[in-house]
């Protein structure tokens, strides 16, 4: 069982704000049925302060969610939508005393569903979800959800995105290219990327290549059951193996994007990364 | 409150019956049945004692019973000992609706290079047989299907499989974990090789579980050591449960075929009126072929863990197939392996029950439910154009 706090649990039981507005000016509606938990979110605003002055929800979802629903009503009542848009996902959790580290989706959904509201009301088109950028297939997860909540809430792993975003969660597909997604996030952050060599040699090359692979790829993939090996390098060409759980994987050529992209980042601009035959 | 627990596919109580026979061993006689002292020695003989009662309720040898530590070891040891014995042969046969410790176990023999064929279900939760017999070829080493499913109480037609298999020479081995005690099992008849079984889920306490290898099946061990139980699992045995569970197979023996009669009644009420009370609501599996003690049920539009925190309030146990209780994001394989649309799947509650349970205690479930219900849907944004739960 999920060890809920008190205040959770009283906001399950008894919720606040349940229902919805007839004449709304503003509606947010996230997640799915299929995904399990939806949220809609209704607010009405005092026209002349601007203030949001009453709040109510429909949830579909497990105890936090519904609890986290409340917990948002609650948080944004007497906000002006400026102030509202400040209330973060970690808010909400904190209104309810914390949240189960698996289940901090749940006030990650509270805020989307914030957000959604406030850009119905104010004409804003919410971005469609562009196929290319979807990278959790299960759980309908795009790249950009991925890297703002990372972002938010300071997460470095594959394990907190999936417990903030649902992402990963499922078949387990898209977890290197939530690996990849992270690496690029957090590596640009940090200054401490080493400075690229102008001119290598070809030892110097195939020296380095095979420590970014050794110490830098072969890790992750390795976390996920996966391994890669180095047969051959020739000029720009590298030419590797996907072993392990990466072989046959449906997400082996995103793998091998991903580990071009880490070469080319780190060595050189011209190398293309193989798949051995 | 003394809770209303309906959740006997998940774990037992301990018979009070069982728990008299044990305390003795748990307290002055703690002697190890190896040593050559009386003191010790003298418990080989309870032991032996306590292998008959579980034979007898298998209607099979004392020899052929061995007590492992849990089904989920006798499952590994009987997957495992099957390769072993047969080391050329590189394909492994199960479903896709077993309980994780033969399902995982076989994804585990997957990544080792095995090939491993999941048989599929249909809607019903029923096996497809052809697919089964199809699936069986020479590099075959063993077949492991479950003898009744643990969420939805679906059985699966085990003499029909294991003849067939003994007739094409196929090892098979079936997870009885929830048929045991629940239905009379009779290894004269059905001619499986291995059966596990667990100790906790017929009321003996948990940490024991028996695998039973039929008369002439080879047998490699997996837990290596000492030379108890003949060399096929080491370990100081565990006295005092493994005596627990030779009287919980006793009582069951004694009472099986009037417990699943009484079972089945209440089992029957309690579906019957959920149906009847609680629109929008259905059963997941074949109930023509459904272990007497569980239910599974549905409840559209709304989230099962949230209706097993609000029946927690009363005191009610259960559980559910979906996402938020699996323990991961994914809810239940077994109800997504019978094609029930996430929407159902989500909302799933198994009600499972024992000898223990009451009418009264159905009757408050029957009383509680449909508010619950109700509530929880008024939550929902969905399904809200037919809302049209009755009020008490």
């Amino acid at each position: 069982m999920w060890e809920y706090t008190d205040k959770v649990k009283e906001t399950f039981l008894k919720p606040k704000n349940v229902g919805e507005i007839p004449d709304a000016d503003a509606v947010g509606e996230v997640g799915s049925i299929i995904c399990g938990d939806a949220l809609k979110l209704f607010l009405k605003l005092d026209k002349e302060s601007g203030k949001i002055i009453d709040a109510k929800f429909q949830t579909f979802g497990c105890a936090s969610a519904i609890a986290s629903s409340s917990a948002l009503t609650e948080l944004v009542k007497g906000k002006t939508l400026d102030e509202a848009l400040k209330i973060s996902n970690q808010d909400i959790a904190n209104f309810l005393g914390g949240l189960p580290e698996q289940k901090m989706h749940c006030s990650v959904m509270g805020r989307e569903a914030l957000e959604a509201a406030i850009a119905n009301y104010r004409g804003e088109k919410i971005p469609e979800k562009e196929e290319g950028k979807l990278v959790c297939k299960c759980f309908d997860v795009s790249e950009e959800k991925i890297r703002k909540v990372a972002v938010e809430n300071h997460l470095t792993t594959v394990d907190e995105i999936t417990n903030f975003t649902k992402a990963g969660g499922g078949c387990g597909e898209c977890i290197p290219q939530i690996e990849l997604i992270l690496r690029d996030l957090w590596s640009l952050k940090p200054p401490e990327k080493p400075p690229k060599p102008k001119k290598l040699t070809n030892l110097h090359k195939i020296a380095l290549i095979q420590e970014i692979i050794e110490n830098e790829i072969r890790p992750g993939l390795q976390a996920d059951n996966g391994d890669v090996e180095l047969i051959d390098i020739e000029g720009s060409k590298v030419t590797i193996a996907l072993r392990g759980m990466c072989t046959g994987c449906m997400m082996s050529d995103i793998t091998i994007k991903g580990i071009q992209a880490k070469l080319r980042e780190m060595v050189s601009e011209d190398i293309v990364v193989e798949a051995y035959q | 409150m003394n809770p209303i627990y309906l959740d006997n596919n998940a774990t037992t109580r301990v018979a009070p019956e069982v728990l008299d026979e044990m305390l003795p061993y748990l307290q002055d006689l703690y002697g190890n049945p190896s040593s050559m002292h009386t003191f010790g020695g003298q418990l080989y003989r309870k032991i032996e004692g306590a292998r008959e009662k579980v034979a007898n309720l298998l209607n099979a040898h004392p020899e052929e019973i061995i007590f492992t530590s849990c089904g989920t070891e006798s499952d590994n040891t009987a997957i495992m000992s099957a390769i072993e014995s047969l080391p050329r042969r590189k394909h492994v046969i199960t479903t896709r609706v077993e309980h994780p410790a033969v399902l995982n176990f076989c994804r585990h023999l997957a990544r080792k290079g095995y090939r491993v064929t999941f048989v599929p279900v249909n809607n019903l939760g029923q096996l497809d047989m052809d697919f089964l017999f199809k699936s069986v070829d020479d590099d075959t080493a063993v077949v492991s299907i479950m003898y009744a499913n643990n969420e939805t109480g679906v059985i699966f037609p085990i003499a029909e499989i294991a003849q067939k298999l003994k007739e094409r020479g196929v090892l098979f081995h079936t997870d009885a974990v929830q048929a045991g005690g629940k239905l009379p099992l009779d290894l004269k008849e059905l001619p499986v090789d291995m059966l596990s079984l667990s100790g906790h889920k017929l009321h003996a306490p948990k940490g024991i579980g028996v695998l039973y290898v039929r008369r002439g099946t080879r047998f490699s061990p997996y837990v290596i050591g000492g030379h108890q139980e003949r060399g096929r699992r080491a370990g100081t045995e565990n006295v005092a449960s493994i005596i627990g569970l030779g009287k919980a197979c006793e009582l069951a023996a004694k009472f099986l075929h009037e417990e699943a009669t009484a079972l089945k009644v209440l089992c029957d009420r309690l579906e019957s009126a959920l149906l009847k009370c609680c629109p929008d609501a259905r059963i997941n599996g074949d109930i023509e072929n459904r272990l007497p003690n569980t239910t599974n049920m549905s409840f559209e539009y709304i989230e099962g863990e949230a209706i097993l925190l609000r029946l927690n309030e009363f005191g009610i146990c259960a559980s559910s197939g979906s996402a938020c209780t699996s323990g991961s994001l994914e809810p239940s394989h077994v109800l997504r392996a019978m094609g029930i649309p996430y929407t159902a799947v989500h909302g799933s509650i198994r009600f499972s029950l024992s000898r223990y349970n009451t009418q009264q205690e159905i009757d408050k479930v029957i009383e509680v439910m449909p508010g619950v219900i109700r509530e929880l849907r008024e939550y929902s944004p969905f399904g809200r154009e037919k809302i049209v739960c009755p009020p008490q």
